[in-house]
């Protein structure tokens, strides 16, 4: 295949790979161990196809690149229209990394329905990879409602006690915040005759939409609120920590990892890439709440006698770094908040792994009823170690460079929130490191967890490349910001237009 | 020759009348077949025997649309209209039928229920939802309503040994033949304000002159009679109950084909007729139907009463697409009404199908409890529901989400904007009672017994068509789409200077050859 081609359908394939591994699996055989083996392939395979992305990616460019439009149904005109930019490059690989990781950490731990399981994982990455590669609107809420019945089922079927209610709660939470969405882009199309975000972006951007100026607080609303739920933005935070705390480990990593930034990346895209005034507009509450998302997830994450519950309301707080930062407006605070998202996914999706060894052991996530497991777990609690001052900022691994580059923004757009948010980096060493004092140090208070097997090769090979992408992007974060700025710099375009034009007055 | 033999000549049926009939010909003398057979055969054998002389009636109804498209127009003193819009129905109509019977051979073995005049019924039944599909003249209409719903009465009373069959069947007997009657006043007062009972003179009618208040009160008249037939808010009570009582493959009937006939009625009446003052009508009922369907189906235990309420919101959705008045955007209406009514009419029957496969004799296995840890007991039948759940639901890659997808946006384009909110939050809502049943038969183990039995080869055909239906419309949507948009552009009425030019549109029947 000539590299034209191969840039055309790259997308298509990267995107349909997994979704093919999950047809497959459907005619399998039920042999757990040959179903995990393909799930692996194929995952990795997906990997690899995704590899491609960055590797041929033009970094200078700004507009969108390996793109295909094709019409898919010409009433209404919907396409499909598949462009990757350096804010979705990264989402993908992003994706198509934690997948295999989610097989092998689950290699051991899901024994049962396991054909079922692999299937799921494969059809949510299929979706989860759609929702970032998709500039039709139509097909993004497509992918965008596709990654539901997956991830909602992955809960309830494989998860723990309270399995059910949380995956209900899920499923309801973010459903009837996207038909806002839906409302919002049907809208959009019955007055632009287009689902096509880019047609549409420079429609509006031209004043040629029809009574837009009435509707536009309200559509910006719509978006904003499928996605503010989906980060989750507090108050609507309140299904993530059910729906992580009952979640297979699997479910958790690609929950925590990649499904909470749809929210994120949504706001970037479309909030800002639509509808720039209104962004403007709604800014300063949204930084309140990104604020206050920011220091209440670290506090009620200090408070938490469950692990896995410390993760998740330290989530709430890292994506309120990632909000505040897009709605900065500033370059270093968009390039702040897509550094996070990233660091959050690798680093994120590496404590749910590690909590879920823990689980896979001793059947509980509660702190109290672990202590001085350094003793017979060392390298566990090595790379426990790792993950979690990854995850808390230390320079030279991840989660600094993110923050720092979103406070500088902060700082930039109004420096009390700066100083604010800065506050929410002391937070959170604090609660991480709390918790892995209670956990690993001090002497075994419980006999049964002296009997500890440490690490195994699985959850090895599932933990190690987080802790591996952790250092590679402390160290040489341009290699991400390289492909991030110049689609950060498109994206702020009009509101660098915004200004010039009240500075003009 | 003067002009009153040639008078007179025209008003005697012709050869393409007949042919402009010939699917519910046919489909009546199947039925007249099966009656006839019944006592003469024995009555082990007569089950199999009438269902595939009953499934062979319903294929040959199928060719002779196929057949009767050939030659569009008007036949019988302009009271029957062959059209790409009739002939939309008449597939959908006798596919349905067709489904029914399949699913409707091991029910009725297993509920042991002597075959006799069920599969006539269905026949007659289907020969009158047919033809009010095709009737543009209001006294065809109701007559065809009628045969319609006198078979749907007795079909709903079929399982007799059971009371809450017969009740049901009273039930919707006293109160369907009172909402009949509503209707037919309706017809009647039509008649007084517009002095005719021809859809297409009354339209002229309607826009050369001003609109009487009559005119607005027949309308209502109408809407309740028709309303009823669709299961739409405030007449949907006798819904849940009657569905509760009737054998599930006649659940899966009547949920789906008299309904797509009644709608087709009504979209004929309220398009064609460009009916004065309907939005308002519309839009409440619509409202109405998706809110009270959707909540009183959050609370149902039994799957058969919870699909009941499920088919009152469905009305609603489909009614979103009546609420708009300017032309442009009844063509939008009108293709999105039709399409939903197409993709409803796979998944529910599909769902229906399960519910009576699953329900064994006596229909004793109809709870939510009933269905827990079936996504265990049999993964293929639960996957097959989980399916047509989903479509109900509206999740991309199944039908249901076109469905709405387009009614929506049909709603949105006419500046509905309320209204679709109204169903956009009402679409959420919905999910959490399809997905209650999802999470029952994957999420919980199973509490008690309940057998399960293979799927025998007539449902799983069954089952087959309506999954390949309903992913098929949800992945490939356009043609169906782009057909019934075609088909509208028939309905809406013609404007007063292009009354000739729609004339002309229809072929004079002598310009079509004779066969």
């Amino acid at each position: 295949m000539s590299t034209d081609s191969w840039s055309t359908y790259i997308l298509t394939f990267v995107t349909f790979a997994p979704l093919v591994g999950a047809l497959l699996l459907l005619v399998f055989p039920r042999r757990d161990r040959d179903i995990r083996i393909f799930a692996l392939v194929f995952s990795l395979l997906t990997f690899l196809l995704a590899l491609h992305l960055p590797v041929h990616f033009h970094r200078s460019v700004q507009g969108f690149q390996y793109e295909i439009d094709r019409q898919w149904i010409s009433t209404p005109d919907i396409h499909y229209h598949m462009a990757l930019d350096g804010i979705s490059l990264w989402l993908v690989v992003l994706t198509t990394f934690l997948t295999p990781l989610c097989v092998l950490i689950s290699w051991k731990s899901v024994h049962d329905r396991v054909k079922e399981f692999f299937i799921l994982l494969l059809i949510l990455e299929t979706a989860l990879i759609g929702v970032f590669t998709s500039l039709d609107l139509f097909l993004f809420y497509f992918f965008w409602e596709s990654t539901l019945i997956p991830m909602a089922l992955l809960i309830g079927i494989f998860g723990h006690e309270r399995k059910v209610y949380a995956a209900v709660k899920f499923f309801m939470y973010t459903m009837i915040a996207s038909v806002f969405m839906l409302a919002a882009i049907l809208w959009l199309y019955a007055h632009t005759g287009s689902f096509d975000f880019v047609v549409i972006r420079d429609q509006i951007a031209r004043g040629r939409v029809p009574n837009l100026p009435a509707a536009a607080q309200w559509l910006f609303l719509g978006f904003f609120l499928a996605f503010a739920v989906k980060v989750p933005l507090f108050p609507f935070h309140t299904w993530l920590p059910d729906a992580h705390v009952e979640a297979p480990t699997a479910g958790s990593v690609l929950l925590a990892g990649v499904l909470l930034k749809m929210g994120t990346y949504g706001m970037l895209r479309f909030n800002l890439g639509l509808f720039p005034e209104q962004a403007r507009h709604n800014a300063p509450w949204i930084m309140i709440l990104a604020l206050i998302g920011i220091i209440y997830g670290a506090l009620v994450a200090m408070v938490q006698p469950n692990m896995k519950k410390l993760i998740a309301y330290s989530s709430v707080s890292h994506l309120g770094f990632v909000v505040l930062g897009i709605f900065s407006f500033t370059q270093a605070g968009l390039n702040g908040a897509m550094f996070v998202m990233l660091a959050h996914g690798v680093s994120t999706g590496g404590l749910f792994m590690l909590a879920g060894i823990l689980h896979e052991r001793r059947h509980t996530y509660e702190i109290s009823e672990f202590g001085g497991l350094a003793t017979p777990m060392p390298v566990y609690a090595a790379s426990y170690l790792f993950i979690v001052l990854a995850s808390l900022g230390l320079p030279l691994l991840n989660g600094f460079i993110g923050e720092f580059l979103v406070l500088t923004g902060a700082f930039q757009a109004k420096p009390v929130y700066g100083v604010l948010a800065a506050t929410g980096v002391i937070w959170s060493a604090g609660y991480l490191l709390w918790m892995f004092q209670r956990v690993f140090y001090g002497k075994v208070t419980k006999p049964v967890n002296l009997s500890m097997r440490d690490m195994i090769g699985f959850e090895k090979a599932a933990v190690w490349p987080c802790a591996i992408a952790a250092l590679l992007m402390g160290v040489a974060p341009i290699l991400w910001l390289a492909a991030i700025d110049p689609a950060v710099q498109a994206a702020l375009t009009p509101f660098t237009q915004v200004v010039s034009k009240v500075v003009g007055q | 020759m003067t002009t009153l033999p040639a008078a007179l000549l025209q008003t005697i049926p012709q050869g393409v009348d007949y042919v402009r009939i010939l699917p519910e010909l046919i489909l009546s003398v199947f039925g007249i077949v099966v009656m006839v057979l019944d006592p003469l055969v024995d009555e082990e054998k007569s089950q199999k025997l009438l269902g595939f002389i009953g499934l062979g009636g319903a294929l040959a109804g199928l060719l002779a649309t196929w057949y009767m498209a050939q030659s569009p127009g008007l036949a019988f003193s302009n009271m029957v209209k062959v059209d790409d819009f009739s002939v939309f129905f008449h597939f959908l109509i006798i596919g349905i039928a067709a489904v029914v019977m399949l699913s409707s051979f091991e029910y009725m073995a297993v509920q042991r229920i002597r075959a006799g005049e069920y599969y006539a019924l269905i026949l007659f039944g289907t020969v009158g939802m047919a033809l009010m599909s095709s009737a543009v003249e209001l006294v065809l209409i109701f007559i065809a309503l009628e045969i319609s719903s006198i078979s749907t009465y007795i079909l709903t009373g079929f399982r007799r040994n059971e009371a809450s069959s017969s009740e049901a069947s009273l039930k919707y007997f006293l109160l369907g033949s009172f909402a009949t009657a509503f209707f037919l006043y309706g017809v009647a007062l039509m008649f007084g304000a517009t002095g005719s009972t021809n859809i297409d003179l009354i339209s002229q009618k309607l826009q050369a002159e001003p609109v009487q208040l009559l005119v607005f009160v027949a309308m209502a008249l109408m809407f309740v009679g028709l309303g009823f037939k669709v299961a739409a808010a405030p007449f949907h009570v006798w819904t849940p109950d009657v569905y509760e009582g009737a054998p599930a493959p006649v659940v899966g009937l009547m949920s789906t084909a008299p309904k797509a006939a009644a709608f087709a009625v009504l979209l004929r009446v309220v398009f064609t007729i460009n009916a004065p003052g309907r939005s308002g009508l519309l839009w409440v009922a619509a409202a109405l139907s998706m809110t009270l369907g959707n909540v009183g189906a959050l609370v149902q235990g039994n799957v058969k009463r919870l699909l009941a309420y499920s088919s009152i919101a469905h009305a609603g959705y489909l009614l979103m697409a009546f609420a708009m008045t300017g032309s442009g955007d009844s063509i939008a209406g009108i293709s999105a009404a039709m399409f939903y009514t197409a993709a409803y009419a796979a998944m529910n029957l599909g769902a229906f199908a399960v519910v009576s496969h699953f329900a064994n004799a006596g229909e004793r296995y109809v709870t939510l409890e009933d269905y827990e840890g079936l996504g265990r007991s049999s993964p293929l039948l639960a996957a097959t529901l989980t399916i047509f759940l989903l479509s109900l639901i509206g999740i991309p890659l199944t039908g249901g989400f076109f469905a709405k997808f387009y009614v929506f946006n049909a709603a949105m384009k006419a500046h509905l904007i309320w209204l679709t909110l109204v169903g956009v939050i009402n679409s959420a809502i919905g999910a959490y009672y399809y997905l209650r049943l999802i999470v029952v038969m994957y999420m919980r183990e199973s509490r008690k017994e309940v057998p399960v039995t293979a799927i025998p080869f007539g449902l799983g055909v069954a089952l087959a068509i309506s999954l390949a239906a309903t992913v098929y419309l949800g992945i490939l949507p356009n043609r169906i789409l782009q057909f019934a948009q075609h088909s509208a552009q028939e309905l809406t009425p013609p404007q007063p200077s292009a009354i000739s030019a729609n004339g002309e549109q229809m072929p004079p029947p002598a310009a079509i050859p004779q066969p």
